[in-house]
């Protein structure tokens, strides 16, 4: 059992070795990063902005809601808001919802290609299949930081609306508590983990796919399975680069 | 040609090729038949360097394919065509995308040209109005067609099908069949084609390779594969009613 644990995850470094190797023609390269960028970024923007409007709408009520003391001030509402999307809803809880969208389709795609000898193909050809499938999908990545800073910009206004609207407070307390206590190095830090995140949502699914073996119900399983690893993975990233950052 | 000398492969403890010996000559359409599980699909993935043989050696043009520089196994997999059983058409392209593909990969042509090249080997598989069409567009038979089209746009050395008949109607199969022996011979290249079909053995089998538990049981051609007296070749070979009639008919010269 451990020794299968250990081998994929020797087999996870080598693909991300060989994905860098041999790379594909420059002109074929660009055409399948705009692809992705639409597949993977573009295409979850608009999930991500629901998502990211009501539970931010969610934390200034539930907030507001166990607050009874009259002494704690209402800009409260605002700094809570603000600490809980920048740290943790907009980096670690959006890159979960995209290990399933995301994920499960980078899993499906690649895998449906190794079940229908798509992958072999291309390595028939003479392609690296590797840098060919996974290397655009990793470029592409590189922009989930925007899809982050529009998660937390989304989140903040669904915060103030529900606060301010709601009837919890005033607009002006929204601002102060938005703006209390601010340290822009934990933006930098929300920032840093989700580029690390992107790497872990482009690789690990692209792995699950890569490595399968089996027909079309594999590929739903492996589908399932890149899911859970990746959300393991990015919780277990997130512990670490907390410590190591903000302790 | 191709020289294939003791080749091994297992997996875990699956010994699948025990020893495989055997020669595919230059110009002619080289069958490799078995039943299922023989280690045909096998065979055909270490010729073309997708599984790594355990031992033994594979000769393209008289060097041995473990000798060749990392460079010279990449101009080696240019020289390679590839018909997939299912034709591993790639969904998110169209006909034309497709066929253009390794042109695209591979060459430095122009666009211009590429499409010239790609509207002659369409013609040549008898493809028309089908550049805009999607794989899941058109039929088994026409999906094959392009295959076959993808595998030669690029002027290959080595031509290699698996199964290019499975999952087609007779007649279907005889024009695939006929298609690729006429391009083997018009290009003077060297065919492997995998295959379980007996009507293939009889009209394109010009050498016979019939592999048997990961060996080569008997090697011969579509003219004494009813003489042999290979008993294993004869129970596969001439399994069904008609094909013993067959034979029966041609032993008696009619």
């Amino acid at each position: 059992m451990i020794s299968k644990y250990v081998k994929s995850i020797g087999q996870y470094f080598i693909m991300i070795y060989e994905t860098f190797k041999r790379m594909t023609k420059s002109s074929e390269l660009r055409r399948l990063i705009l692809q992705e960028l639409d597949d993977l970024i573009v295409s979850s923007l608009g999930i991500v902005v629901f998502i990211s409007f009501f539970i931010g709408a969610v934390i200034a009520i539930q907030t507001a809601l166990n607050f009874s003391n009259p002494f704690v001030p209402k800009s409260l509402i605002g700094f809570a808001a603000r600490q809980s999307i920048i740290l943790e809803f907009a980096p670690t809880f959006v890159s979960i919802i995209m290990a399933g969208k995301v994920g499960s389709y980078i899993t499906s795609s690649i895998g449906t290609m190794r079940v229908s000898e798509q992958i072999d193909a291309l390595e028939v050809m003479g392609i690296n299949s590797l840098n060919y499938l996974v290397f655009p999908k990793i470029i592409a990545m590189c922009m989930f930081p925007f899809v982050i800073a529009i998660s937390m910009f989304v989140g903040i206004i669904g915060a103030y609306f529900a606060g301010v609207y709601g009837g919890f407070l005033s607009s002006e307390a929204f601002f102060t508590g938005l703006q209390e206590d601010f340290i822009p190095f934990q933006v930098f830090y929300a920032f840093l983990k989700s580029f690390i995140f992107a790497f872990i949502l482009a690789t690990v699914p692209s792995f699950h796919g890569y490595y399968m073996k089996g027909g079309s119900l594999e590929v739903g399983h492996a589908a399932t399975t890149s899911f859970v690893w990746t959300s393991v993975i990015i919780i277990f990233m997130n512990y670490f680069i907390t410590q190591l950052l903000l302790s | 040609m191709i020289k294939v000398k003791e080749l091994k492969k297992s997996f875990d403890d699956l010994e699948v090729l025990k020893g495989v010996s055997t020669e595919f000559e230059k110009g002619k359409t080289n069958l490799i038949i078995g039943q299922s599980g023989s280690g045909k699909t096998v065979f055909l993935k270490c010729l073309l360097g997708l599984f790594k043989p355990d031992s033994g050696t594979i000769e393209y043009n008289e060097r041995v394919y473990e000798n060749f520089s990392k460079d010279e196994k990449r101009e080696l997999s240019t020289q390679m065509g590839m018909v997939f059983q299912g034709g591993a058409l790639f969904d998110s392209m169209t006909v034309e995308e497709n066929v253009m593909f390794p042109l695209k990969m591979l060459s430095k042509m122009k666009l211009p040209d590429m499409k010239k090249r790609v509207e002659e080997v369409l013609d040549r598989v008898n493809l028309v109005d089908t550049n805009d069409k999607f794989p899941s567009e058109i039929s088994g038979g026409m999906q094959k067609r392009v295959s076959i089209a993808r595998a030669i746009v690029n002027k290959p050395r080595y031509l290699f099908c698996d199964e290019p008949n499975s999952g087609l109607d007779p007649r279907t199969a005889a024009v695939i069949d006929n298609l690729i022996q006429e391009i083997t011979h018009e290009n003077d290249i060297t065919t492997v084609i995998n295959t379980h079909d007996m009507n293939s053995v009889f009209e394109i089998g010009e050498n016979i390779v019939y592999l048997e538990n990961g060996l080569t049981a008997w090697q011969g051609n579509k003219d004494n594969i009813y003489k042999t007296d290979n008993k294993k070749v004869t129970d596969f070979v001439y399994a069904s009613n008609l094909f013993q009639k067959v034979r029966v008919a041609q032993k008696e010269g009619l």
